[in-house]
């Protein structure tokens, strides 16, 4: 019995202990490459700013009529907004929401295009044409309007049913490329001698194929952060899904609604969480470019 | 008479019927035209079982909205319903079903829920060729511009132009379009006062007479200009790294070399040689993009007050009016659907390898 307990419990151990440490190494490989410690600086300044930030500065939600649209100043880093309520605090504390349901819901489409692809391509057959022409369709299908069509369906106040649609819809991609780079890695080996060993689809898929494509699915999974991201914006704006709380989309959305967009005083007003969402996207390109540098040593110059 | 010979003659016109239907069935431009026509009955399929279907399906809603707005008894505001959606609610499912798809083929899209009495169709050919246009124009020259920029950072690699252009490509294609779109109309419209955003609204201005007269024509154009301008500057990055990256490729082909060793002119390989073959693979995604910019018509189009489909769509989803919403989604899908076949088959006649029938 304790023998066994033993051989159970150390390759799981060994194998947390290997996954950070090569999570370790990977950071400090990126911190070396110039894009990459671009992206690790923005990442860790976003990390501070909404999820340790909203600690610090509290969110105050009173209307000031007398502070509209007040000019920069100490005590206004960003100016107010139309109702005279901070703009720098709505920032800090409008971040928050957004990336988990944008972690989230990437984490869930990359699940499936990865999984879907390393099925389609493993087991072959008709599973792998029907998976085919379903990634067919779904890739000409125009995706924001499907998006925005099913928001009109499904109820989408909640933050999980936010994830689960926009999760659901952006596999496409990733199962494509998943399905191909796995045909080549199925040639390999290693791969016919666990076919040999009668070992289950299952785990030639999970322990044998993806842990070799695991630089190119983390890529993708940044990438799809981002996708995330823009339609959570884009659903929030044309004002298909309910607002709630504050959020640097919701603010973008009263912004347009109150007409701060067309008014020469509010430029901060708009352009605040505008710049926030970019800056959040153009950090995740540059940590996956870095990523991208670091994982294909071709690459680096 | 032999009785072998007897046979095969039998057995001859069925050989050669099968033959056919193989070489049919294998012809690259019948199978394209398949996958179309299928992708098209998925999407309508969708659409039916989701008004249908869903627990609280519009119709339903719909019904309800009658009823307690206009306090009609449950039997008119269903046939009422029933009219506009032009669903039969006696008839069994599938029949609705096949109705709905008959419907569909006679071009028959129903009538909108909220303008009532104006059919989806009516709507539809009014907006849609606003949308056309002005992605149809903004997909074309960014294609162009980004080739031509793409080929001009492969041929000066690691120079300062390549470096800036290429930190711009990463830029606006990270960026998400409408946030792009924002910051146009704050910095073009009203921070540096460049144009007059108010008079832009719209596809037109208010009384012009369309027509082929060079008045209408500016005008168009003037009020598609924004819409158009985003478009460019959202998608034109990514062309020009991939035509970078296209360019590098072809730059190392032995044909390069040898048309060089042939003494012909740079510009004669830059046109002839390295930017046909580059560009070639570039066709292809001009699918993807399209899919993507008619998709992305919708938030610029809301964002930009431009009377396209794009915005029709939103308007339909936020007054519920389904059947619109329904009718725009299908001809949004159709629209990417056929550009597709359509650049499938271009590419066909540009690229023999793909029409010598490889499948897949």
């Amino acid at each position: 019995m304790a023998t066994r307990e033993l051989t159970a419990d150390v390759p799981v151990l060994s194998g947390i202990a290997n996954m950070f440490s090569s999570i370790w190494g990977t950071i400090r490989l990126l911190a070396r490459n110039r894009v990459g410690l671009l992206g690790l600086i923005g990442l860790l300044f976003f990390f501070l700013l909404t999820f340790v930030g909203p600690y610090i500065v509290p969110l105050d939600t009173t209307v000031k009529v007398s502070e509209i649209y007040a000019p920069l100043s100490w005590q206004h880093p960003l100016g107010t907004d139309s109702q005279g309520k901070d703009v720098w605090t709505q920032i800090i504390h409008g971040g928050r929401e957004l990336i988990i349901v944008s972690i989230v819901a990437a984490l869930l489409s990359t699940v499936i295009g990865a999984g879907l692809g390393a099925l389609a391509a493993v087991a072959g057959g008709w599973i792998d044409s029907a998976l085919m022409m379903l990634t067919d369709i779904w890739l000409t299908i125009p995706q924001l309007p499907l998006l925005i069509v099913l928001a009109a369906f499904i109820r989408v106040d909640n933050p999980a049913a936010l994830v689960l649609i926009i999760g659901l819809l952006s596999w496409p991609g990733l199962l494509r490329a998943v399905r191909s780079q796995v045909l080549a890695i199925k040639q390999r080996d290693f791969i016919e001698a666990a076919r040999l060993l009668d070992l289950s689809t299952g785990h030639i898929i999970f322990r044998e194929v993806l842990p070799n494509m695991m630089s190119y699915i983390t890529i993708n999974f940044i990438l799809a952060i981002t996708a995330a991201m823009g339609f959570q914006a884009t659903l929030v704006f044309l004002g298909v899904v309910p607002l709630s709380g504050t959020n640097w989309s919701v603010m973008i959305r009263l912004a347009d609604t109150r007409g701060a967009i067309f008014s020469r005083d509010s430029f901060w007003y708009i352009m605040a969480p505008v710049l926030a969402i970019s800056l959040f996207q153009l950090t995740l390109v540059a940590l996956e470019r870095g990523c991208a540098e670091v994982f294909n040593p071709r690459l680096r110059s | 008479m032999d009785q072998s010979v007897m046979i095969e003659a039998a057995q001859r016109p069925r050989a050669e019927w099968r033959r056919w239907v193989g070489a049919f069935g294998s012809s690259f431009i019948v199978r394209r035209i398949l996958k179309a026509l299928f992708t098209i009955f998925f999407v309508t399929s969708l659409l039916f079982f989701l008004i249908r279907l869903m627990p609280s399906n519009p119709l339903q809603i719909y019904i309800g909205e009658l009823m307690s707005q206009y306090s009609m008894s449950y039997q008119d505001a269903a046939s009422q319903a029933a009219s506009l959606f032009s669903i039969d609610f006696n008839a069994p499912l599938w029949q609705q079903y096949l109705n709905y798809l008959g419907d569909l083929l006679r071009g028959n899209l129903g009538l909108s829920l909220r303008s009532t009495g104006t059919p989806v169709s009516l709507i539809i050919r009014q907006f849609l060729p606003w949308t056309l246009f002005s992605v149809g124009v903004g997909l074309l020259l960014s294609f162009i511009v980004g080739i031509g920029l793409g080929m001009i950072m492969a041929y000066r690699r690691e120079s300062w132009l390549d470096n800036i252009l290429s930190l711009f490509a990463s830029i606006t294609t990270s960026i998400t379009p409408f946030l792009i779109g924002i910051m146009m109309i704050v910095f073009v419209a009203v921070q540096w006062r460049l144009v007059n955003f108010a008079e832009l609204r719209g596809a037109t201005s208010p009384g012009i007479k369309p027509g082929f007269t060079w008045t209408f024509l500016v005008d168009i154009f003037r009020h598609a200009a924004l819409p158009i301008a985003t478009y460019i500057i959202t998608t034109v990055g990514f062309w020009m790294l991939s035509m970078r990256n296209s360019t590098l490729a072809t730059l190392g082909e032995d044909y390069v070399l040898v048309a060089r060793a042939r003494g012909l002119s740079d510009g004669r390989i830059a046109t002839a040689y390295v930017g046909r073959n580059a560009a070639l693979p570039l066709v292809t995604q001009f699918t993807l993009s399209l899919a993507t910019l008619i998709g992305g018509s919708a938030v610029i189009e809301r964002l930009f007050s431009y009377q396209g489909i794009g915005l029709q769509l939103i308007n339909s989803v936020i007054q519920r009016d389904y059947s619109v919403m329904q009718g725009i989604f299908l001809i949004l899908t159709v629209s990417v659907v056929v550009a597709n076949l359509v650049t499938d088959l271009c590419y066909g006649l540009l690229d023999p390898r793909i029409r010598i029938g490889k499948s897949e």
